[in-house]
């Protein structure tokens, strides 16, 4: 991608990328942002890195002259203090630097936010409601419908039994999407705000009760993904996660069929149904 | 500016405050007891109110004795002045907020519940049978709270804009008589100003009952009705004090307060009704008329 | 509560023991009063910050409910920020300015105590709600709806204090605005006044031009709760996320509100230490002014994950952007003056020094998260929690420990002890960093804020911030001991306190008469500008 490659070779001119390249970050994971495994969420963190090192630049410039100055101006050492109080082209040239770097940082900012913001040309959509405390995802195109809620059992969360690797960051239903894709997903809410959150797409966003909010992907590679309501909802914020499976396309075709055969089976009342049991579950998971 | 005078008043120690704000804290505190269906609520709001009314007359009662004695100078005079200034442009961003809130749901979010745009989505899965018009003859995309009929604007609205049009007219004369030292002319310009203040707040009434009774417009009528009661009810709450405080000046002339050249506690009260005329006209405009 | 200033004796009439404090108009009094109020409500604050770096110690569910977790993160913010730092900075304003600027006292004396005297009502209020059905505020201290909305009891009470709160803020800084604008001894132009002057009239102009929105804003909620109408219901045609437009349109001048004043602080402070005047006087002037402009045209770049149009992100992240020089002009300046002084580093000055470097890094990842499409990544993160608390606790709390530590002298007529003093700044600026810069990690990492239990991968870095939160709040304890000394004793400190000091307080004796200027200073001679400028 041009996008990208822009976003790199800028930060690479910074020459702090020769010491610490963007591959070594992401290696060392739980130090930094996912760089994620799709084109948007690779160019995300590209940005990000790009700032970074830039605020690390400006950082080190003045810190440095801060620390020279604290080294060497010291009235301990017998030095007398100079008296100049202004310098109209020493202001001038640090309001107008800073401001160059700034357009500098928006541009290729605003194109990959421009890019972001394209949800035309989807093959698929998929709408997520959230609820107090779980998701709803209805995939529009095919008839698909079903919640997804936490499924970390009540002793692990309250320490009586060992956490597994996976700790409030499973679910009993996973949102199932085809890598390659371009997916368009909408989202809604039924109660209070929450916001859909997978960090390894980029892909974050309110859901608002009364409005749909839109965004879109496409996945890269196959992959189980986790991430977590990130807007303040209530008591169980905490435990609404959001897990996606991406499967390649033709076993997602698959999925999609099996699914099918299955409501077929069953009446859509089952759905109903649910939302009840798994209220019960969740007022008994809280009690 | 800065001055030379070095007598700036600094008054002694006041219970005042402290008063005012167990008067505000009982108030409160019962109100939001009575929201939440503890009908003893009342009684504390009672008595906050009726601190609050002692604290303002023991309040203002020092703040004049000591003006009429004198005791204030220029300086002082025009600390008031900024003191006052600032207040009301604090009552303007308050009033900024509802009128904020206006704009944003007709200008943004009712054309996107409707559809418009990249709304296209949110009204086709949600609303799919809302279309925004304004005013909103229906109560929103919910149709909520039962239909009603909006408030036009050349009925009691249009009387209302006159009155207070006027009375900022005769609260003007009021004040050139003043400081032309013609006691008579000031008192009844003051007198009318207060009675067309009057006859605003009671024709208000009449509009609300009108709109409650036979349009079905109440504070549940979706955004339309919550907007509009709201703007027009914390207006008509400020025409009240700004009455009350006009009265309150008109009695002080009666009684042979202030002076041509020096009257600041009238011309703050002015100051505060023009406020309060100049807010009704964006109302006129934007609640009511276009 | 001891006293700090000398009594004078033609206030015949001056009620002594509580009345005094109760019924004082005395700028002296009520900057003490204030300042008090804010200290121990740092306290309180502090203690429920506490509670929640306790039950995110390890993962799992431990201590508390996740409903007062929440309730805890809700009040720790409100309590920090209107009942520590902007009452704190109220305080400082109410010693210094009248002082400052050659004034006998505020322009306002009786609304003055009443600004004051609304705030423990408020508090009061507020704490209340903790007792009460459904617990305290538990929606954050954003209070969106519809969550909000879901408070039981409490949610009255926390709007009404909320309107306290704003009625004592705008008081306070109509007060300000007409003591600056109305009281400065002649010859103390506009353009002479200490920046710390500077910065609190237009932080005061801030004021009041946004508590009465959050007012409004607020006022709306209740209705939406009570009244039925639907400002925030898409039902009615209204929108939750108007709601979010009015609090940020408060909200984000607010953080300003909390910063600008620290800026003038530590441009008191630096050219006192470093012996040479404060570099670029009038671009401060300007930076402050521009900044204050810029912050009522950014709001929204709190919310760009709430589905605005594009062209307002970009226009949000643009201007969000530009903040960043007028900043930078101020940290450059500060810079330059330490530049070629000759540099003593006495606890004001350390605290000063360890502002501009702990602000600049949390002003960085302000500037990150104005990056739109990065912020989808950081926004609701604990990356924003790290932002936020290193502008606000090494920013805010450092500058007004520092302009305690630097005036306390003059207030008191008694030195602080220089070595606890440092103790206190080492202790201080090692545990901050080691409580609030884990967050940007496990931020970056992925982990929400307010939530009340975590993924496992988290558990290093929380605990670490865990250990650094009680590390610092530790110690505060040493300060507040501190303090509470030198009030009580210790060597006399001279009028002028420190030798590079400048301005007309240090003309005054320590501690300061009652009335601090009753004729007003010859400023010129007083600031000795007959020879230069
Ligand atoms: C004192 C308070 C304070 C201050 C001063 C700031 C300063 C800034 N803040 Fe911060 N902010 C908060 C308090 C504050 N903030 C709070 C409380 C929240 C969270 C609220 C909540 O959700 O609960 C928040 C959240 C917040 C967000 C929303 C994040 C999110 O929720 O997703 C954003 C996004 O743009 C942001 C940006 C900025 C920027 C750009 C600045 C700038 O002003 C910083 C400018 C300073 C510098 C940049 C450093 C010095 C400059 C230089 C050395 C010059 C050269 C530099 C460059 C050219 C890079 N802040
Ligand atoms: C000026 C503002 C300010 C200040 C000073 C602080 C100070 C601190 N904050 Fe604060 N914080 C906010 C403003 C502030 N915060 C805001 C706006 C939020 C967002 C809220 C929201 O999401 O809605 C927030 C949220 C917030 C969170 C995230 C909560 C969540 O998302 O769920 C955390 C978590 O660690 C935290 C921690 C701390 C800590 C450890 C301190 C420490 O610096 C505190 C140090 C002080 C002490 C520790 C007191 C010392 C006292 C003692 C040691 C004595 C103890 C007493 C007894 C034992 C009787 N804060
Ligand atoms: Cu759903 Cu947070
Ligand atoms: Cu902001």
């Amino acid at each position: 991608m041009k996008q990208k490659y822009l976003i790199r070779s800028a930060s690479s001119l910074l020459g702090f990328m020769v010491i610490t390249s963007q591959n070594v970050w992401a290696d060392i994971q739980p130090y930094n942002m996912t760089e994620g495994v799709s084109d948007i969420s690779n160019q995300v963190f590209g940005l990000h890195m790009l700032i970074f090192y830039i605020c690390c630049v400006i950082g080190v410039l003045v810190f440095g002259a801060m620390a020279i100055s604290i080294y060497r101006d010291r009235k301990s050492k017998g030095v007398t203090a100079a008296k100049f109080h202004e310098s109209t082209s020493l202001e001038f040239l640090w309001t107008a630097v800073p401001f160059i770097i700034l357009i500098g940082i928006s541009i290729p900012s605003a194109k990959v936010l421009i890019a972001m913001e394209d949800t035309s040309g989807a093959e698929m959509t998929v709408k997520v409601t959230g609820y107090q405390w779980m998701w709803r995802y209805e995939y529009v195109d095919s008839d698909i419908d079903f919640y997804s809620i936490l499924k970390t059992p009540r002793d692990e969360i309250y320490n009586k039994a060992e956490k597994n690797e996976n700790y409030l960051l499973e679910v009993d239903n996973e949102l199932v999407l085809p890598t390659n894709r371009k997916i368009r997903i909408l989202l809604t809410s039924s109660d209070v705000l929450h916001a859909w959150w997978v960090p390894a797409l980029a892909l974050k966003k309110d859901a608002i009760p009364g409005y749909i909010n839109q965004m879109w992907t496409v996945i890269d590679e196959p992959g189980v993904y986790r991430g977590q309501c990130a807007e303040l909802c209530g008591r169980d914020h905490g435990f609404m996660p959001v897990v996606v499976r991406a499967l390649p396309p033709e076993e997602y075709d698959q999925w999609v069929l099996d699914q099918e055969k299955k409501n077929m089976a069953s009446s859509s009342k089952v759905n109903d149904k649910k939302v009840v049991e798994v209220t019960d579950s969740q007022v008994a998971l809280n009690n | 500016m800065a001055q030379a005078e070095s007598n700036y008043f600094v008054p002694h120690g006041s219970y005042w405050p402290i008063t005012g704000s167990i008067a505000v804290c009982s108030l409160m505190v019962g109100f939001s007891n009575l929201l939440n269906g503890a009908m003893w609520g009342k009684h504390l709001m009672i008595l906050g109110a009726v601190i609050l009314i002692v604290m303002l007359f023991g309040w203002f009662g020092d703040v004049i004795k000591e003006s009429e004695s004198g005791t204030y100078n220029n300086q002082v005079d025009t600390s008031f002045r900024w003191g006052m200034f600032w207040f009301i442009f604090s009552e303007v961003m308050f009033f900024a907020a509802f009128f904020g809130a206006l704009f944003y749901t007709r200008v943004y979010s009712l054309p996107w519940l409707g559809g418009e745009g990249t709304g296209a989505t949110t009204n086709s899965y949600l609303w799919p049978s809302f279309e925004a018009i304004w005013p909103l003859t229906a109560n929103g995309p919910g149709e909520i709270g039962g239909e009603f009929q909006t408030m036009g604007a050349w009925g009691l609205p249009a009387v209302n804009t006159a009155l207070l049009l006027t009375s900022g007219v005769t609260l003007t004369w009021a004040h050139h008589a003043l400081k032309a030292n013609h006691r008579g002319q000031l008192i009844i310009g003051l007198f009318l100003t207060v009675a067309l203040g009057a006859i605003f707040m009671v024709v208000q009434s009449i509009e609300y009952i009108h709109a409650y009774k036979d349009l079905g417009l109440t504070l549940g009528s979706g955004v339309y009705g919550s907007t509009f009661f709201l703007l027009t009810g914390f207006h008509g709450m400020h025409v009240t004090i700004g009455a009350i405080i006009l009265f309150v000046i008109l009695i002080r002339c009666i009684r042979g307060h202030f002076k041509p050249e020096n009257h600041f506690g009238f011309e703050a009260a002015a100051w505060y009704w023009h406020f309060v005329d100049v807010v009704w006209l964006g109302l006129f405009i934007f609640v009511y008329w276009v | 509560m001891s006293t700090t200033t000398a009594d004078d004796h033609h206030d015949e009439h001056h009620p002594s023991g509580m009345m005094r404090w109760i019924t004082t108009t005395n700028h002296k009094d009520i900057g003490t009063l204030y300042l008090w109020f804010s200290f121990i409500m740092f306290f309180i604050g502090g203690f429920m910050a506490l509670i929640i770096r306790t039950e995110l110690f390890q993962p799992g569910m431990q201590f508390v409910d996740p409903q007062f977790f929440n309730s805890m993160t809700t009040m720790h913010a409100i309590i920090m920020i209107f009942g520590v730092v902007m009452p704190a900075f109220t305080g400082l304003a109410n010693w210094l300015i009248p002082m400052m600027i050659g004034g006998t006292d505020m322009a306002l004396p009786r609304m003055n105590n009443w600004s004051f005297w609304i705030l423990p009502f408020a508090f009061t209020m507020m704490l209340s709600t903790l007792f009460m059905d459904g617990g305290g505020p538990a929606g954050g201290w954003t209070l969106y709806p519809p969550l909000s909305l879901q408070t039981g009891d409490a949610l009255p009470f926390v709007i009404f204090a909320i309107h306290f709160m704003g009625m004592s803020s705008i008081m306070g800084a109509i007060n300000v605005v007409a003591t600056i604008l109305n009281m400065r001894a002649p010859g103390m132009t506009l353009m002479r006044m200490p920046l710390f002057v500077w910065t609190w009239l237009i932080t005061a102009y801030l004021l009041i031009a946004v508590m009465p929105v959050l007012a409004g804003g607020v006022t709306m909620l209740l209705t939406d709760k009570f009244f039925e109408t639907s400002f925030f219901n898409a039902a009615g045609g209204g929108d939750p996320v108007l709601f979010q437009h009015i609090f940020w349109f408060f909200g984000h001048p607010e953080v300003y509100i909390l910063i600008l004043p620290s800026f003038g602080v530590v441009s008191s402070i630096i050219p006192t230490f470093a012996r040479k005047p404060l570099f670029g006087y009038s671009s401060m002037v300007y930076a402050t002014a521009s900044i204050a402009f810029l912050s009522f045209i950014v709001w929204a770049h709190h919310m760009f994950t709430v589905g605005m149009p594009l062209a307002g992100q970009l226009f949000f992240m643009f201007a969000t952007m530009l903040i960043a020089v007028p900043t930078g002009v101020k940290v450059f300046n500060w810079i330059s003056t330490m530049w070629r002084g000759s540099m003593t580093f006495e606890t004001p000055m350390l605290f000063s020094i360890a502002f501009i470097i702990l602000f600049t890094i949390g002003g960085f990842s302000g500037l990150m998260l104005a990056i739109t499409p990065a912020d989808y990544q950081y926004h609701d993160t604990y990356f924003v929690v790290a932002h936020f608390h290193y502008v606000l606790v090494p920013g805010s709390i450092f500058a007004i420990i520092a302009a305690v530590y630097y005036w306390l002298p003059k207030w008191t007529g008694h030195m602080y002890n220089e070595f606890w003093g440092k103790t206190h700044f080492w202790l201080s600026t090692i545990f901050v960093n080691v409580t609030f810069f884990p967050m940007h990690f496990v931020g970056l990492a992925g982990m929400p804020r307010r939530i009340p239990d975590y993924a496992l991968q988290f558990s290093d870095y929380n605990q670490i911030a865990t250990i650094g939160a009680f590390g610092f709040g530790f110690a505060q304890l040493i300060f507040l001991w501190l303090v509470i000394a030198t009030i009580r004793g210790g060597a006399k400190a001279t009028d002028r306190v420190w030798e590079g000091a400048e301005g007309l307080e240090w003309t005054l004796t320590s501690p300061p008469p009652y009335h601090s200027f009753t004729t007003p200073p010859n400023v010129e001679a007083e600031l000795g500008l007959a020879s230069h400028k």
